[in-house]
């Protein structure tokens, strides 16, 4: 088998990625979307094309191949055309870099890791890596030569720089965990620690989702295409394949996210709590479905946000980046080095972090509750009876 | 690199100023507009503060063991020099400004922040050792600069002085930069005592001269020598005046703290290629500063051509930097020149009054019938921007003149007696406005911080000028060591 | 010495010393065509495009931390931000004007006087090997560990006191921005 070199199959690798990513956007992702929101908000969803409607990735793709591409007049030819590019392209690297499961054997004397490439810089490469992409978002709102993709743009550029900051902030509280930027090397540290990073970065992993729902323009930020007052956003000049290419460039980035939490926070293609002896049946399941089975279920978070959660409006979105995700991604950095310095060289003082977020977080649980029960009586007591029943009823 | 517990005390002044500077910004959150002064007295406060610190690390026996935290800073007696002009220069701009900034509708707090930060900035260009620290401590301070001269954004002066000083001082950094990274990358090292021994005469090749050149380029630039000054009179004229006060000592103080430090220490041997440029220059300097001065209506513009020729005969100290009396000369002119320039300004703040504008020559008329002490003090100044005896700036030029003379550039010399002559012209006409012409007679209202800086300047002045042997005493221990 | 000077000029020959060539001529490429640009969203987008290409000089000289570093800080960041000024003060008509002023032809003349004595300098000049260690960025104290170590090593230990002036110098730089960009004081009397 000598055509399987190393260099060849880095490059199946790398096709590989190119090639299963938009096709899982567009035949799972897509359709796991519309289905989910279909059944939280009590309707069908897609069921007409293909067995169930599974094949509605398929019957989009060609109504979007066949549209017409259409230029606006004045608009920047050149930009026009680039920016879709800029989308997507930075989000298929920076896959490069994930790593989706241990060595698997491809025949005998041959074997390739899961990864394009394991490299010093990993993490820092990723977010690099992604940072270029807001481009795509706000050449395209430009180059349109029309008020509302330019507004689009703005509130984009705006929202990805502010929302950058605590995205990278809360990860240079975990790099201080992990010791290292290589996402392998991470992945492997958890294993010999025997500790899943989420719990002594359960404030870390809470400030990067978030900020990751805010830098994939997700709802509840998904103000720079709020359909309500942009039309359709940056990409309301966009049609055909170009307009394909954001839509790609979007899914794609909640993949990365997803992976990067998932490799980061969860341990990357470990199983749960694999080092106990009675769980140890998990490790049936090999690694790469347990890899894949975690970054579903993220993206099945931003599927049930969509459906949950209310936008927010543009002045609460800076002042939530700005007010409190910084500064709280500050104080968790300063949390963990204190606790990484009282205990240098030993797990316990991580360890003992995750059992303070999590008081922390059930304390926080149970006052929400509290608050929560306590406005709903003085809301039922301030109203009387009478008015709340018509007003449900009407 | 390790860092000692000393090293803490001797950082405390520069440690103390940044967070003064720090608790300035975050006291403007709860000081109102009307109870603005608090700022200057707090700032004038702090600035007491970091001078005792600075008397206590002054003290230190720890200073002699050379440059500390990897060769980055050094606390010699020439940086601690340097460090108390440049603290006197902060604390005359904060009492400058309280009445000025008081009755402008800008915030104040600020406003004291930035000058103290750029002050902070000052003392790491005078501490530096290094070229990365020397750059990264020349660009705090011109950074806050910049800021100060936009300060009253309102007027399109002001601004257009932000932008003229922003853009030209960019540029400058690009080349001083240019040289630097020139300098570095020949020889893989940045601290000025390691660049001395790396080129001590024998290896001189073109790109390092190159690089040296450039470095001059972009020093020049921040001292206003001609023909770099062009950013000056523009700036000057612009800035509110006790931040102009502030430029004409406070940055070309330090910048000759760095310019001495960096030719003195690191490059001495390549003078034979510094040396006659740096000649030419100061002779353009002198000549065009004061003719130009000549020419000028507005006083601040006049001040700024003045302040530009003072920069060229301090250049004559730099070139004797090899006799007795070139980095001595330098140390004298540059306290002199703080006192009296900062005199002068303080004097055409002290006109600048509400509704009452020191812009041109006229507005000095008969200002010795309005108030005859400010005249007199003024004259004073005059006489010794002029060089006349017994004031500071006759002891400074001599000394100057002399360290020229001995380092063989008569010449230039004979050039320096010559501009100062012309200055006499146009420092008197000034004065014949004061005292030969009648103004009007408006009332000037006087501010009590702007006459204690006043006061401070003429006092200084004078002692220099009539018992000058304590202070240069003083100042001969501070010619830089070669560490 | 031998040993090391030949893997030293190893990291510029062959495959990669090509690479470096046209990486620096595709930056000096788009640094002129930022100058050369009418359209300011042009200029930046070119400047991004030399910010990309320095990112790519780093990495190629195995520097990735820098590279890293170059493309998150100046093309995700700075960029970005520079980009969003342009587009709010943008008016498409500035796009008419010419992108020089009167003084190009001056600038034209010049322009030999400096550059013939910089490229005869700088091509005379016989450069120590100084900086041809291959492990120049990934060693601290002759021990080989990862660019993102050496750069952090160097950063905060001896290059601790420039790195802190800088963090002052930032401060300066947004207070400046707030003070002169905030909306007309209103005077409180």
């Amino acid at each position: 088998m000598k055509i399987l070199t190393p260099t060849f199959l880095t490059y199946v690798k790398v096709l590989l990625i190119v090639a299963v990513v938009p096709a899982i956007v567009g035949f799972v992702i897509v359709l796991a979307e519309r289905r989910i929101m279909g059944f939280m908000q009590v309707r069908l969803g897609p069921n007409r094309v293909g067995p169930k409607g599974t094949l509605q990735g398929l019957a989009d793709l060609l109504k979007l191949v066949t549209k017409e591409d259409v230029t606006p007049a004045r608009a920047e030819k050149f930009v026009h055309f680039l920016a879709p590019v800029l989308a997507v392209i930075p989000a298929l690297t920076a896959l490069a870099v994930i790593p989706m499961g241990p060595s698997i054997r491809l025949a005998r004397h041959v074997s390739t890791p899961l990864w394009v490439a394991d490299i010093n810089i990993g993490l820092l490469f990723l977010l690099a890596i992604t940072s270029i992409g807001v481009y795509g978002i706000i050449l395209g709102g430009w180059a349109s030569n029309n008020k509302y993709s330019m507004l689009g743009g703005l509130r984009s550029a705006a929202q990805l720089v502010s929302y950058e900051v605590p995205m990278g902030l809360s990860l240079v509280a975990v790099l201080l965990m992990t010791r290292s930027l290589s996402l392998v090397e991470i992945v492997m540290r958890q294993d010999r620690m025997q500790l899943w990073f989420v719990f002594p970065g359960l404030l870390s992993f809470f400030l990067y989702f978030v900020s990751g729902v805010a830098e994939t323009n997700r709802n509840p930020f998904d103000l720079p295409e709020a359909e309500s007052e942009l039309v359709s956003g940056f990409n309301t000049e966009y049609s055909g394949v170009k307009f394909a290419f954001f839509f790609l460039g979007e899914y794609a980035a909640m993949i990365i996210i997803s992976c990067v939490a998932v490799t980061v926070f969860f341990g990357g293609w470990l199983p749960p709590f694999g080092h106990v002896k009675a769980l140890s049946f998990l490790h049936i399941v090999p690694p790469f479905l347990w890899f894949l089975a975690k970054v579903g279920f993220f993206i099945f978070c931003y599927i049930w946000f969509r459906s949950t959660f209310p936008r927010y409006r543009f002045d609460q979105l800076m002042a939530l980046g700005w007010k409190w995700m910084i500064p709280l991604s500050l104080v968790n950095i300063v949390i963990v080095a204190l606790a990484i310095l009282w205990t240098p060289g030993r797990t316990d003082g991580l360890v003992r972090l995750g059992w303070l977020f999590g008081a922390l977080f059930l304390l926080m649980f149970f006052l929400a509750k509290l608050r929560q029960a306590l406005a709903r009586r003085d809301r039922l007591a301030s109203e009387p009876a009478g008015t709340r029943q018509s007003a449900l009823k009407a | 690199m390790k860092v000692q517990a000393t090293d803490w005390l001797l950082l405390s002044p520069e440690l103390f100023l940044t967070a003064a500077g720090m608790i300035l910004l975050a006291s403007s959150v709860f000081v109102g507009k009307a109870k603005e002064e608090l700022f200057g007295f707090l700032s004038v406060l702090m600035l007491g503060i970091t001078g005792v610190l600075l008397v206590f690390v002054s003290t230190m026996p720890e200073r002699a063991h050379g440059p500390i935290l990897g060769g980055m800073f050094v606390v010699d007696n020439f940086a601690l020099f340097f460090k108390f002009l440049v603290l006197l220069a902060m604390v005359l701009t904060v009492l400058a400004s309280v009445r000025f900034v008081g009755e402008a509708p800008y915030p104040g707090g600020e406003y004291y922040a930035l000058v103290v930060f750029s002050g902070v900035g000052m003392f790491f260009m005078a501490s530096g050792s290094n070229l990365i620290s020397i750059y990264v401590a020349l660009e705090l301070m011109a950074l806050a600069s910049y800021v100060l001269a936009g300060y009253f954004k309102g007027e399109i002066k002001s601004t257009e002085a932000a932008l003229k000083y922003f853009i030209l001082g960019a540029f400058s950094s690009a080349v001083l930069l240019y040289g630097l990274s020139l300098v570095y990358g020949l020889g893989g090292k940045m601290g000025l005592a390691d660049l001395a021994r790396l080129y001590t005469g024998t290896q001189r090749t073109n790109a390092i001269a190159l690089g040296i050149l450039m470095i001059l380029a972009g020093l020049l630039f921040k001292i206003a020598a001609v023909p770099f000054h062009l950013w000056t009179p523009d700036v000057y004229e612009g800035s509110p005046t006790p931040v102009t006060a502030f430029f004409s000592v406070g940055p070309k103080v330090a910048a000759y703290a760095i310019f001495a430090r960096i030719f003195y220490v690191a490059f001495p041997k390549f003078q034979a290629d510094w040396g006659l440029i740096v000649a030419l220059v100061a002779a353009a300097t002198m000549i065009w500063g004061n003719l130009a001065a000549l020419l000028q209506t507005n006083v601040k513009r006049m001040f700024a051509y003045s302040s530009i020729a003072h920069a060229g005969y301090a250049l004559l100290g730099v070139l004797g930097f090899q006799t007795k009396f070139g980095m001595w000369g330098v140390l004298v002119y540059l306290l002199a020149y703080t006192l009296m320039n900062f005199g002068a300004f303080a004097l055409i703040i002290f006109l600048e009054a509400k509704g009452y504008a020191a812009e041109s020559v006229s507005d000095f008329d008969g200002l010795a019938k309005r108030n005859m002490p400010a005249a007199v003090v003024m004259l004073l100044f005059l006489l010794s921007l002029a060089g006349i005896p017994p004031t500071a700036g006759f002891i400074g030029k001599y000394y100057l003149f002399t360290a020229a003379m001995d380092a063989g550039y008569a010449w230039l010399a004979i050039i320096a007696v010559l501009a100062s002559a012309v200055s006499l012209f146009y420092y008197f006409r000034i004065a014949a406005a004061m005292f030969f012409t009648d103004g009007v007679s408006a009332k000037i209202p006087v501010s009590y911080a702007l006459t204690a800086a006043v006061i401070i300047c003429a006092v200084g002045t004078l002692v220099i000028g009539v018992a000058p042997e304590s202070v240069l005493d003083v100042l001969h221990r501070c010619v830089p060591s070669k560490y | 010495m031998g040993a090391a000077e030949a893997a030293g000029s190893a990291l510029l020959t062959g495959v990669a010393g090509w690479l470096f060539v046209g990486f620096a001529l595709l930056i000096l490429g788009t640094a002129i065509a930022v100058v050369w640009s009418k359209n300011p969203v042009h200029s930046a987008l070119f400047l991004l495009a030399s910010f990309l290409l320095v990112a790519c000089v780093f990495i190629l000289e195995e520097a990735e931390f820098v590279g890293a570093v170059q493309i998150l800080v100046y093309a995700g960041g700075i960029m970005v931000l520079f980009l969003f000024v342009i587009m709010l003060v943008h008016q498409r008509t500035a796009a008419g004007t010419p992108a020089f002023q009167h003084q190009w032809d001056i600038a034209l003349l010049l322009l030999p006087v400096f550059l013939i004595p910089f490229l005869y300098i700088l091509g005379t000049e016989k450069f120590t090997d100084i900086a041809r260690n291959p492990d120049a960025f990934r060693a601290v104290a002759g021990r080989v560990i990862g660019n993102t170590e050496a750069v952090s090593w160097l950063m905060f230990r001896d290059y601790l006191l420039p790195f802190e002036v800088a963090s002052v110098f930032l401060l300066v730089a947004m207070i400046g921005a707030v003070v002169l960009g905030k909306r007309s004081f209103e005077k409180v009397d």
